[in-house]
């Protein structure tokens, strides 16, 4: 046992110079962690925003680059509106829709299954992990010739090159979801006397939905990356078709505008997924 | 319904070596006991209620639950953990509803019994709560009637109140023996909390640690109607003074000066 306090004197600690004190800074806007005023925040958001559009609006005004390279904000919305007006631009946006609703679909299909099997069953991790883990790994853009030569110019290797590109991460991603279902969870669900089908379907999938909307989510701004890489090769329509089509004829302000609809459909489906996150993980709080 | 534990002993291994948690433990619970097993941490006190629970196997001896081996967990033994247990996405009443739901029951008999734990339990009021907007004591009560809806057998409670604030803990002490005395539920409680064990048990038994073994047990004699003034008479402070001293004794500290 230490001695008490009854001969502090002749604790050594007495000769110990006093510990030197740190003065503690003033908090800033970078104070980890910690809310910033609501006036600050909207500045920065705006301030984000309208940074790279002044740059834009001033250069290309300026002239200092020429609007073949850099078109002006004008002509990219006139490009854009004339594309909407004649119609080519509702048959891009449905084309290039219609084959991530079916490419991506197909992979969610896929992978949110075998995901689940996975993160449940160290048998399904086991049989599945080390090829999907390897696959992932394997750009999908390098399966372009491939598919081209297995499945034609056609609609199927564009699909193919989706579907390729996110089953992989969206298993995976799944599958990490499912194990985080606490272990007391599944346990006390057994001693209330429900069976593997049932623990699986009213506990496990559950308490996984939320994760998996996530990297849903995730994976779908992978999906939309995808379509137009697969439309840039050899197709007769999408939003990746008219970024090389304009090319060729120097479009620039065309190419812009449709990149802006690419960015604002993203910004949309990322919104959708939130919300029906935000409704089906609402007991997460 | 008598649960038996006969020469239980239980080994796994950490790190490739062979450790053993508990070492011959045999103990009989008694129909409508209360028995209270206390041990300090590595007295393999979490092991015995999940080998009763069917959750894990022991590695050698026999439980038996009136006579049949257990061969794995079930509603006759209903377990309520420290904490974390519920499912996050349910209201109350559906947590507690868990268990019917997966038996052929209609939904008015299914409710008529939900609704007599969610009043006996005092959770009534906030039947359509998510677990999250409740407190730690609402949680657990919860915990408990879900458990108790499948009139187990036996309930096995893993150290339920050790999360609480002392105040909680103790309204929650009182509201199990309440559960007890109405219910006539056979109990198995383990905890490190001396205090409590003497309070809620008729029956204490201690655990020693590394391995865990069992080193002594002894009856209650205090009487069933026990209130918190239990606790400051002298009866029940010579009984925990005395169970404290066989913890310590049994507990070999790896903590040295």
């Amino acid at each position: 046992m230490r001695t008490a306090l009854a001969d502090r004197t002749s604790d050594v600690r007495a000769t110990w110079p006093p510990l030197p004190r740190r003065t503690r800074p003033r908090p800033t806007l970078l104070t980890i962690r910690t809310p910033i005023s609501r006036r600050a925040a909207t500045t920065l958001t705006v301030l984000s925003l309208a940074v790279p559009f002044t740059a834009w609006v001033v250069l290309s005004a300026s002239g200092a680059v020429p609007a073949t390279f850099l078109p002006s904000p004008g002509a990219v919305l006139s490009a854009g509106w004339e594309m909407a007006r004649s119609g080519e631009l509702a048959v891009d946006v449905w084309t290039t829709t219609r084959r991530v609703l079916e490419g991506f679909g197909l992979a969610v299909l896929v992978s949110v299954p075998l995901g689940i099997l996975m993160g449940t069953f160290h048998a399904g991790q086991a049989a599945f992990e080390p090829l999907i883990g390897l696959l992932r790994y394997l750009p999908a853009s390098a399966f372009i010739p491939l598919l081209i030569i297995w499945l034609g110019l056609g609609e199927p290797s564009k699909i193919a090159i989706l579907f390729i590109g996110t089953v992989f991460f969206n298993t995976l991603m799944t599958a990490d979801v499912v194990r985080g279902v606490p272990r007391s969870l599944i346990d006390v669900s057994y001693t209330l006397g429900a069976r593997r089908g049932e623990v699986l379907r009213k506990v496990v999938v559950p308490h996984s939905l939320p994760g998996i909307i996530d990297a849903v989510r995730v994976n779908a701004a992978a999906a939309w990356n995808f379509v137009v890489v697969a439309e840039l090769v050899n197709s007769t329509a999408g939003l990746g078709y008219r970024i090389v089509r304009a090319q060729r004829f120097l479009q620039t302000d065309k190419i812009f505008a449709v990149l802006v609809v690419i960015g604002v459909i993203g910004v949309m489906i990322d919104v959708a997924l939130r919300l029906v996150r935000a409704r089906v993980g609402r007991w997460a709080g | 319904m008598t649960l038996e534990l006969v020469d239980v002993s239980m080994d796994y291994r950490l790190h490739g070596q062979q450790k053993r948690a508990l070492d011959g433990v045999s103990l009989t619970v008694s129909p409508g006991e209360f028995l209270c097993v206390v041990g300090a941490s590595g007295s393999g006190k979490s092991t015995l209620l999940s080998l009763v629970a069917g959750l894990t196997t022991p590695t050698g001896g026999e439980i038996t639950l009136d006579g049949h081996p257990i061969t794995g967990p079930g509603p006759d033994r209903g377990l309520v953990f420290q904490t974390g247990s519920l499912y996050p996405w349910r209201t109350v009443e559906r947590n507690v509803a868990f268990g019917l739901e997966l038996l052929a029951l209609d939904t008015a008999e299914r409710g008529r019994r939900v609704d007599w734990y969610l009043a006996e339990t005092g959770l009534a009021g906030v039947r359509r709560s998510l677990p999250r907007q409740l407190s730690g004591g609402q949680q657990q009560r919860v915990a408990i009637a879900r458990a108790l809806v499948c009139e187990p057998d036996v309930l096995l409670l893993d150290e339920p109140f050790g999360a609480l604030d002392v105040q909680t803990k103790e309204d929650m002490q009182l509201l199990i023996r309440q559960i007890w005395r109405d219910t006539g539920t056979t109990v198995l409680m383990v905890t490190h909390d001396v205090e409590e064990a003497v309070f809620l048990g008729t029956r204490v038994v201690v655990l020693a640690s590394d391995p865990g073994r069992v080193a002594a047990e002894t009856s209650i004699p205090l009487p069933d109607d026990r209130g918190l003034a239990t606790k400051r008479t002298l009866a029940f402070l010579n009984l925990r003074a005395s169970i404290e001293d066989m913890v310590r004794a049994s507990h070999r500290s790896g903590v040295t000066r």
